[in-house]
């Protein structure tokens, strides 16, 4: 046992060099781990989903592959691969093939900042080696907004590859209500970086360490930061792009098979980054109050990683279980609705946040608080 | 310092390697039968009337123009934001005088009705 424990150590000690091999393979593998990862969550939210708004109508939902339809999800993805890929005669070929690969691929490389960098010490020198893709980068926040943005292309991309009037106006509204809420996102998100002090999304959450979480000190920073996720994500209440009554299936309208399956697959791994990224900004990332004291754990262990995984799943879920009830519950908005409240209501309000947000910061800094 | 991006790289490249291979995958697994209606464009069953490269309403360009603007505004309050401790109250004082000029133009351009949704 022994034994294997130190070669493990020695193996992890010599991953955790920095030189450049050791970069990329690491990359590569943990790019693998974390792409399999997002595919199981994705999987499990698609059968969340059915089985919480069954719940919610006094329906079963699915209830015959596997146990509880938990293999429902899997069932579907071979009904998809099996079935006919329609690309419409006057469709741009190439820009309907392109639009949902931008959608997934930046559905998936956004989490390489989101993923919490925990760490375990190895080897004599107690180098640090990161559980997470991409720990060391800086402006991770900056990384999110920017990739987030080119997120937009795949829905306006469709929308307008398929040449047909509801994608054209499904995909016209989509970016259109993206582009609005992401000033709010990006003005919500200020408070929270004065507070911290840094892009890096590892140094956001050491500065909510032991139970400081942002929520309690930027509420309406939080509220507008989720409300705006919600329309990033194209959500209900904001899922009008897909508008079902008035444009049929928006900007998918003319997708089917797996194509149309990246699309929806890009949806729920955007609810989970969403999620994780509000858990990362807002409620304190990794952090359990008291458990490092209760448990008597240190930093750099392999039980600290798993509590501190532990957790922070368990609050992305929260969040996750919190979109979907929302989604079953309220009604869609109308398009002159949502638009005013994105820039009528949110960007005014996010403005003021920051205002009071550095009065505040000021004045205790004056008494000697801060 | 360029290596910390590396991994960012790399996982842009997992993701965009995982969207070409299974729409590869999928046009190879699935059978393949076109017909005229099939491949038509979708309009409610109807036939299609004219194309959708059509012109739109100006207020899609309006919202994408005013996002341009504020979002460089937005940019620009990051870099005070991270340092806002060390910049004190003139850091303080300065954006609030910037974010009043903000303001200005944001009182303009809905008294001038550019985004009015009706």
């Amino acid at each position: 046992m022994d034994s294997i424990a130190q070669t493990i150590d020695a193996v992890l000690y010599w991953l955790a060099q920095p030189n450049i091999l050791n970069i990329l393979v690491l990359s590569v593998a943990k790019g693998g781990l974390v792409l399999n990862i997002i595919l199981v969550i994705a999987a499990f939210l698609v059968w969340l989903e059915r089985k919480v708004s069954a719940w919610m109508q006094y329906r079963d939902g699915p209830n015959r592959v596997g146990p509880f339809g938990l293999l429902q999800p899997l069932a579907d993805v071979l009904k998809l691969y099996t079935k006919e890929d329609i690309s419409p005669k006057n469709a741009d070929k190439f820009f309907h093939r392109l639009a949902p690969v931008i959608s997934i691929a930046i559905a998936i490389s956004i989490l390489c900042v989101v993923i919490p960098a925990t760490y375990i010490y190895v080897g004599p020198e107690k180098l640090k080696f990161y559980f997470s893709v991409a720990p060391n980068v800086n402006v991770g926040m900056l990384v999110i907004l920017a990739l987030t943005s080119i997120g937009v292309f795949g829905v306006t991309l469709a929308g307008w590859s398929s040449n047909n009037k509801y994608s054209l106006m499904g995909g016209l509204r989509s970016s259109a209500q993206m582009i609005s809420y992401e000033l709010s996102m990006g003005l919500a998100l200020i408070g929270v970086l004065m507070i911290a002090g840094s892009l890096d999304m590892n140094n956001i959450i050491t500065s909510q360490a032991n139970g400081k979480w942002n929520i309690f000190f930027q509420p309406l920073g939080f509220i507008i930061f989720l409300v705006a996720s919600f329309a990033e994500t194209n959500r209900a209440p904001f899922d009008l792009p897909e508008a079902e009554p008035e444009l049929v299936g928006g900007y998918h309208t003319e997708y089917s098979g797996m194509k149309f399956g990246l699309f929806y697959l890009a949806e729920y791994a955007n609810m989970a980054t969403s999620s994780a990224v509000l858990t990362t900004l807002f409620l304190g990332g990794y952090d359990a109050p008291f458990a490092k004291e209760l448990l008597g754990l240190q930093d750099g262990t392999l039980l600290m990683v798993l509590v501190q995984f532990g957790t922070f799943f368990a609050k992305v879920f929260a969040l996750l279980f919190f979109f979907i009830w929302v989604r079953w519950t309220l009604p869609r908005f109308r398009y002159d609705q949502l638009m005013n409240l994105g820039w009528k209501v949110m960007l005014p309000l996010s403005l003021a946040n920051i205002l009071v947000t550095g009065g505040v910061m000021l004045l205790l800094k004056q008494f000697g608080i801060l | 310092m360029i290596e910390t991006y590396i991994p960012v790289i790399i996982m842009i490249l997992v993701g965009l390697g995982f969207g070409v291979a299974n729409i590869l995958l999928a046009e190879y697994i699935g059978p393949r039968r076109p017909t005229k209606e099939k491949i038509s464009t979708y309009e409610s069953g109807m036939e299609p009337v004219k194309s959708a490269r059509e012109r739109f309403s100006v207020k899609f360009y309006m919202v994408a123009m005013l996002f341009i603007l504020f979002d460089i505004e937005v940019v620009f309050m990051y870099p005070w934001a991270v340092q806002f401790k060390a910049l004190g109250t003139v850091g303080y004082v300065a954006m609030f005088l910037f974010m009043i000029l903000l303001f200005a133009g944001y009182i303009y351009i809905i008294k001038k009705g550019a985004l009015k949704w009706d």
